[in-house]
């Protein structure tokens, strides 16, 4: 054995040995935040966290009217994005298809996509809460609306296009109209797709903070009013963790345990139900 | 070509060319489908049979670049004339393809869906009709204990023969066969046979496929194709018994293809 | 047989109308991006009127007396996403040739699932984490890192600081984290698109698995790695939370690393809300707008770069 060779070995071994470490690292680093969200929180958990409203400093109190405003805008956002994401993405995969149109309309989608969601926010409080006047759930809801839309029409495109297009001349065969053979055909084959990517979407938007900043706002007390700020889970997080009141801060880590648990939870369940439909 | 004109056509093309883009892929086809029999194509892939029978219910109007030009007349009239509704056409015209094509829904609700889209029907009517459509698809027996079962649920052979049922439902005048059998295996090929010759009582049956035992068993007329052409057309027998034309007796002795 | 009548016109109208609505929405995704960026541009546009192009290049925040400059947030939002680009691409690349050559078959799906979790858990716990654990943990090692790298000759000053925990190096490791999964599951993605017979070829002459991935692997999918790698650069840029809770909002530029800096997103997280005076608000929405436009640009070059491959693979297959 020469020495170039020995050397060509030790690389390999090396290189290797980091590829092991640098995916325990990930991995660690995964098991460390949960960890720390599941010490800190809790503690903190308690029947008061879902039943009593944000307290004034130093009152106990639960999160209450956040967690309820946060499924209330989250339900605007599905009620908004869902069927206009998967009405843009039916276009892209069964009328445009490879056509011009219909790759710029995907190429800029996914920047969408990827877009900083502060923007959005920023957006949503130029074009709603600068003009009505106040900051309001129903921007907040819009604004994850936006954050959604993209997921849902990147989903539903790739779902449509993986129906055989014999299913639908199959229908067509038949004498359908093609709205018929989309509405009751090929939506109900790619269902648990598309159903899976809005799934994904939600699990994402139900953590984003920065959307809410400038159009839900927050809301101490409790308040199902779309028009008016409304309280919600990531932005209470927010101003109690970096507040100097204890009380606060404990019931910011009850929150941050479950946001983080029903939004790993979802994104689980939503994982688990494409391998289902792969295998 | 050659060959006795059918009496009674269903279905007469009149100098048919086709086109996929610049692709010439029908040339100045002519021929007459007779009411209530059975004529096959056969022809080695690429030969056009397949496009031609996808001018019949005019489904390659589903994709832009394709066109037809010429007449194809059904029961006299011009179906690519441009004032021809499809789903009208489409309800005289039924159609099954290669593979089945079972729609993700209930094998109740597979029926149904043709039968909807035309004619408002209640539910004793319904039912009616899907069994009627089921008992003449051969498949009744089989399926009458789990009708709200998936259609995808069935075998493959099932799945076939659903879809005949599915055609035969909305009662088309013609049946169009794209090689149905050629999934399947051979015992489910002997089902559909069995059932296209029944069928021929009811309906005009045009079936594409690639065995030519397959068309020399089920069919009365036989057209060959080659390369876009009609190279020869006539009663099955005489096609395979006594071919005029050097080209098919090559293809049907298995000289090529 | 008999047969019911065509259908009436009405219900032709049905077809045409569902692809006009269809379309309709899909061109709003293209209407969405415009709007968002005339949106912020009109909102800003105060800011860039007062202050022009000084606006980029100014390092002054001066709420009191209404003098704004984009300089300090735009330097820590490059500073802070490169530190984190820099570590995660060879993270991310240990971990992508990890499940794609080196794990077993039964490891391969459990591991690179439990990576993308990374990307599902919310910013904000990212940075309270960061804040409350990783801070006080790291402000430990920081001394280390000033003594011994400090004092190396030319970088060194980057490297020289107090030991707060919170800082720029801080928020560019929190977001390295955060965007490993991103950059990962890419190269993962594309690794497996190598054709087998390529990698065989090499194994066949002798190459090491190491030597495969760098001169096969790599070369072959290098557009789409560094296409992945923008990506995640756009992720970086454009995060609020995680940054906000651990970059020390501090509104200085400063050659050490440890010290504590400012981004886009984080001034506008603490200050938008806060910002009473219209060219107050103009200047965040300004602000906003650059973020908008430097991430519409990373983004648009990584698609490009994704697409490449997108396209060899087309054109081959």
């Amino acid at each position: 054995m020469d020495l170039r060779y020995l050397r060509r070995r030790f690389t390999n071994v090396f290189n290797l040995g980091m590829a092991v470490a640098t995916t325990v690292l990930g991995l660690f680093w995964l098991l460390w935040i949960l960890y720390t969200t599941a010490r800190f929180g809790y503690h903190n958990l308690n029947l008061a966290l879902f039943t009593q409203d944000t307290p004034a400093p130093g009152a106990p109190g639960g999160l209450r009217n956040a967690f309820v405003g946060s499924l209330i805008m989250i339900g605007v956002a599905i009620a908004v994005g869902t069927p206009a994401g998967v009405l843009a993405g039916t276009y892209l995969a069964e009328f445009a298809g490879r056509r011009r149109i219909g790759e710029i309309v995907r190429f800029f989608n996914d920047i969408l996509l990827s877009a900083p969601s502060i923007v959005v926010g920023l957006f949503v409080y130029s074009v709603v809460v600068s003009v009505t006047g106040n900051f309001s759930g129903l921007s907040g809801g819009l604004a994850l609306a936006i954050v959604l839309l993209p997921v849902v029409v990147r989903t539903t495109d790739e779902m449509l296009r993986l129906v055989p297009s014999t299913m639908r001349e199959a229908a067509m065969a038949l004498g359908s109209p093609y709205w018929r053979v989309v509405v009751q055909i090929t939506y109900r084959a790619a269902r648990s797709g598309i159903l899976t990517g809005v799934l994904l979407g939600v699990a994402r938007i139900s953590g984003e903070t920065a959307p809410l900043l400038f159009t839900a706002l927050n809301n101490q007390f409790w308040s199902t009013n779309l028009s008016k700020p409304m309280a919600n889970v990531p932005v209470t997080i927010f101003q109690f963790a970096l507040s100097p009141y204890q009380g606060w801060q404990h019931l910011a880590w009850a929150g941050a345990l479950v946001a983080t648990f029903a939004v790993l939870g979802l994104s689980i369940f939503s994982r688990f139900l494409i391998r289902q439909r792969n295998s | 070509m050659s060959g006795t004109a059918p009496p009674e056509p269903k279905i007469s093309v009149r100098n048919l060319n086709f086109h996929y883009g610049k692709f010439h892929a029908l040339k100045n086809i002519s021929l007459d489908v007779a009411e209530r029999e059975v004529t096959a194509f056969i022809g080695p892939s690429g030969c056009g049979k397949s496009t031609l029978l996808r001018v019949f219910n005019r489904m390659y109007a589903l994709y832009p670049n394709q066109v037809a030009t010429g007449e194809v007349l059904l029961d006299q009239q011009n179906i690519l004339d441009r004032r021809q509704d499809l789903h009208h056409l489409r309800s005289r015209v039924g159609m099954v393809f290669q593979k089945p094509t079972p729609f993700p829904m209930s094998i109740y609700d597979n029926i149904a869906f043709g039968v909807r889209l035309h004619e408002r029907l209640k539910k004793g009517a319904m039912d009616d009709r899907i069994e009627a459509a089921l008992r003449q698809a051969a498949l009744w027996d089989e399926v009458k204990d789990k009708l709200k079962q998936s259609g995808m649920s069935l075998s493959g052979g099932q799945q076939q023969r659903l879809c005949i049922a599915r055609a035969i439902a909305v009662r088309p005048d013609v049946l169009l066969l794209d090689e149905p059998a050629s999934a399947l295996d051979p015992i489910s090929t002997l089902k559909i046979e069995e059932l296209i010759y029944e069928l021929r009582q009811n309906y005009t049956i045009v079936i594409v496929t690639h065995n030519m035992q397959q068309a020399a068993r089920v069919s009365d007329y036989t057209a060959f194709m080659y390369l876009g052409e009609l190279v020869e057309f006539g009663d099955t027998n005489s096609i395979f018994t006594n071919p005029s034309q050097r080209q098919t007796e090559d293809y049907i002795t298995g000289r090529y293809g | 047989m008999e047969k019911p009548p065509s259908p009436p016109r009405l219900t032709r109208l049905w077809d045409p109308l569902f692809k006009g609505t269809t379309a309709a929405l899909a061109y709003m995704v293209l209407i969405l991006l415009v709007a968002v960026c005339l949106a912020l541009l009109h909102q800003g546009a105060l800011a860039f009127r007062t202050f022009g192009w000084h606006f980029l290049v100014s390092k002054a925040w001066d709420p009191a007396n209404n003098h704004f400059g984009a300089l300090i947030p735009i330097y820590g939002t490059l500073v802070s996403s490169l530190i984190a680009i820099v570590i995660a691409v060879p993270v991310s690349l240990g971990i992508a040739l990890f499940i794609t050559e080196l794990a077993p078959r039964w490891l391969r799906q459990p591991v690179s699932a439990a990576i993308e979790l990374l990307a599902a858990i919310p910013s904000i716990i990212f940075g309270m984490w960061g804040l409350f654990t990783f801070a006080p943990w790291f402000s430990g090692y920081e001394p280390w890192i000033s003594d011994h790298l400090g004092s190396i000759p030319g970088v060194g000053a980057l490297f020289r600081g107090p030991p707060f925990g919170i800082g720029m190096l801080t928020a560019g490791i929190i977001l390295a984290i955060m965007i490993i999964p991103f950059i990962a599951s890419i190269m993962r993605e594309v690794f497996l698109l190598t054709p087998p017979l390529l990698k065989e070829s090499a194994y066949g002459v002798g190459a090491t698995t190491w030597e495969v991935l760098r001169n096969v692997v790599l070369p072959y999918t290098r557009t789409a790695v560094a296409g992945g790698i923008f990506l995640g650069l756009g992720r970086a840029l454009g995060e609020t939370m995680a940054v906000t809770f651990v970059i020390g909002n501090a509104h200085s530029i400063s050659a050490s690393l440890l010290n504590p800096g400012y981004s886009i997103a984080a001034a506008l997280a603490n200050e938008f809300t806060e910002a009473f005076s219209p060219l107050y608000k103009s200047s965040l929405i300004a602000l906003g707008f650059i973020l908008f436009i430097i991430t519409f640009i990373i983004l648009v070059l990584a698609k490009l770069l994704l697409l490449r491959l997108e396209r060899a693979q087309g054109e081959s297959t």
